[in-house]
């Protein structure tokens, strides 16, 4: 059961595939316009990304290696033509504002990257969470994006106005635009809480992300930023990754 | 012998120029367009223009106080960007749009890029582009209680007829900076003359657009239409004092070429192809960010390297 909540909170805070791993960056841009379209995207990614994770688990042994991608993807689009088919039919407001960007949670890269990285490697239950944990962090983020953009833009949240008469919506953050100022800011105050945290002597590695800084703890001797801080450090990435492996801390994969 | 040697590394001579006094003399051109601009539409285009002013300068020094970094506004960079930004809000904008402009063209476009001459693009068209996208009415508004109706380029583009004397003396609606051609032409000869600007990037920009309006606005060699299109909007504005700033124009003399000829082909297919009557301040800042690009081609050759083995 720890391994399920691990999942779950590796995909809330640890990498969470928005602020951290920068993945899925299309919905992301394009769809959070709302606080609603928002959270309807990031659940509906969520239900593709933990059935598309568990079932390419139950499948790992069976499908061969060379044609594991092709196999992800028709596992992936069946059950994404699924959620459009139910939206459709049931939340059809939500079906019309997310539009072609239903379709395209086929190639959305968050899916790809667990089915290639987690599910194919590990057992049904923790890819299984590992796609929950994923799909919330995607859903926390997307909404959050739309909610700031709808109450800057058109003054409102989940559609009820909630702004003074005299508030002037500032249009621009309902454009593009906008929805990178907004992804910028959230992704750098994540980042100062986490090195907050990290400079309270907390292991980064734990409460940390993907890279999210505290360049002088680690000890990833290939990384460019790692040699502004140290360098002495040089070495390539790759000798870097066999030396953690050694360590025996790839513990994600 | 009373001179003394002096023993030191070069640069042996130096110009008397700085950061400072370069931007003093923008300001101090900047001055009869400003005061045009006053006098035409009253003392609240003056509000505006103060308070772009004071906000760029506030912003600058509390962003570098908080980041701890050198504070820079002694050398006026920011009062220039401030002043820019005032003259290009339409006269009768609320003041906290300039308050907003300020802090977004300090903050945004200069500071958050690495401050004075890291910024890729000029930060009061940036901030002028950013209160467009946002608050279109209020920025496309530009009756005052002299001046109703249509400006003198949506006029030209509806294929109607202006008056090329009151564009250039500055009585029609408009921005408050951009109005009087002749108070800009007049400032921007005082830089001229003092070797601030040269006429390579405003020069070759004109030449461009008119070529352009010639060739593609089907209008052919109509000097009314020329001349109205050269006189309105922000061309004089945009071509003297924003596309020559130095931080975001090319280096090299072919590249300000490259990005002369680059700004007058975008202005012109704004203005004849383009939904909205104005589009100087787009083509701006796209070639801004064409920038980098027009500098790798135009790098110069170091002498012997290059070119056929023989």
């Amino acid at each position: 059961m720890s391994k399920s909540l691990e999942r779950l909170y590796n995909g809330l805070i640890k990498e969470n595939p928005t602020f951290v791993l920068t993945l899925g960056m299309c919905p992301t841009l394009a769809v959070t316009t709302s606080a609603k379209n928002g959270l309807g995207m990031g659940l509906t990614t969520m239900v593709v990304l933990a059935l598309s994770n568990a079932f390419i688990s139950l499948l790992r042994k069976v499908i061969p290696d060379k044609v594991r991608i092709p196999a992800f993807i028709v596992i992936i689009a069946s059950f994404v033509t699924m959620m459009e088919l139910l939206l459709e039919g049931y939340l059809p407001s939500l079906y019309d504002a997310l539009g072609i960007y239903i379709p395209l949670i086929v190639v959305n890269c968050i899916i790809l990257g667990r089915a290639e990285s987690y599910a194919s490697k590990n057992p049904v239950i923790p890819s299984f969470f590992d796609g929950v944990g994923m799909g919330l962090g995607f859903t926390v983020a997307l909404t959050l994006i739309g909610l700031f953009r709808e109450i800057l833009g058109s003054g409102k949240i989940f559609g009820y106005t909630v702004m003074p008469e005299s508030f002037v919506p500032v249009s621009i953050f309902v454009m593009a635009p906008g929805a990178f100022f907004v992804l910028a800011v959230l992704t750098a105050v994540q980042n100062q809480i986490k090195l907050k945290a990290a400079a309270k002597g907390k292991d980064v590695s734990k409460i940390g992300s993907g890279c999210a800084g505290g360049c002088d703890k680690c000890d990833l001797t290939g990384c460019v930023s790692r040699q502004f801080y140290d360098p002495k450090a040089v070495g390539s990435v790759e000798q870097a990754a066999l030396k953690r492996e050694e360590k025996g801390g790839a513990k994600d994969e | 012998m009373n001179e003394k040697y002096r023993v030191s590394s070069n640069p042996h001579i130096r110009a008397r120029a700085t950061t400072t006094t370069i931007m003093l003399a923008v300001i101090i051109a900047l001055l009869p367009t400003t005061v045009v601009g006053i006098l035409n539409f009253g003392m609240h285009a003056l509000l505006l223009v103060l308070t772009t002013t004071a906000t760029c300068v506030i912003s600058e020094l509390l962003f570098t106080k908080l980041m701890k970094k050198k504070t820079t506004i002694g050398d006026c960079s920011a009062a220039v960007t401030g002043l820019l930004l005032g003259l290009n809000l339409p006269p009768r904008a609320p003041w906290w749009i300039g308050v907003i402009g300020g802090v977004f063209a300090i903050i945004v476009v200069k500071q958050l890029f690495g401050g004075l001459g890291q910024n890729f693009m000029n930060p009061a068209l940036g901030a002028r582009c950013f209160l467009v996208l946002s608050f279109a009415r209020i920025m496309t508004d530009f009756n005052t209680d002299t001046y109703t109706g249509a400006t003198p380029l949506a006029l030209l583009k509806a294929g109607e007829r202006v008056n090329i004397y009151n564009m250039v003396m500055g009585k029609t609606a408009g921005t408050i900076g951009e109005v009087s051609m002749i108070a800009i032409v007049g400032g921007a000869c005082f830089l001229l003359l003092l070797g601030v600007i040269d006429l390579r990037i405003p020069g070759t920009y004109i030449v461009t657009l008119i070529l352009f309006l010639i060739l593609f606005s089907g209008r052919g060699l109509d000097y009314d239409y020329i001349a109205g299109n050269l006189a309105g909007g922000g061309l004089m504005l945009g071509a003297f004092f924003m596309a020559t700033d130095y931080v975001t124009r090319p280096i090299t003399k072919r590249g300000q070429y490259v990005y002369g000829v680059l700004l007058g082909i975008l202005t012109g297919i704004f203005r004849v192809f383009g939904s909205g009557a104005e589009g100087v301040s787009y083509a701006i800042i796209l070639s801004n960010l064409c920038v980098p690009l027009i500098e790798k081609i135009s790098w110069p050759k170091p002498f012997g390297r290059g070119g056929e083995r023989a």
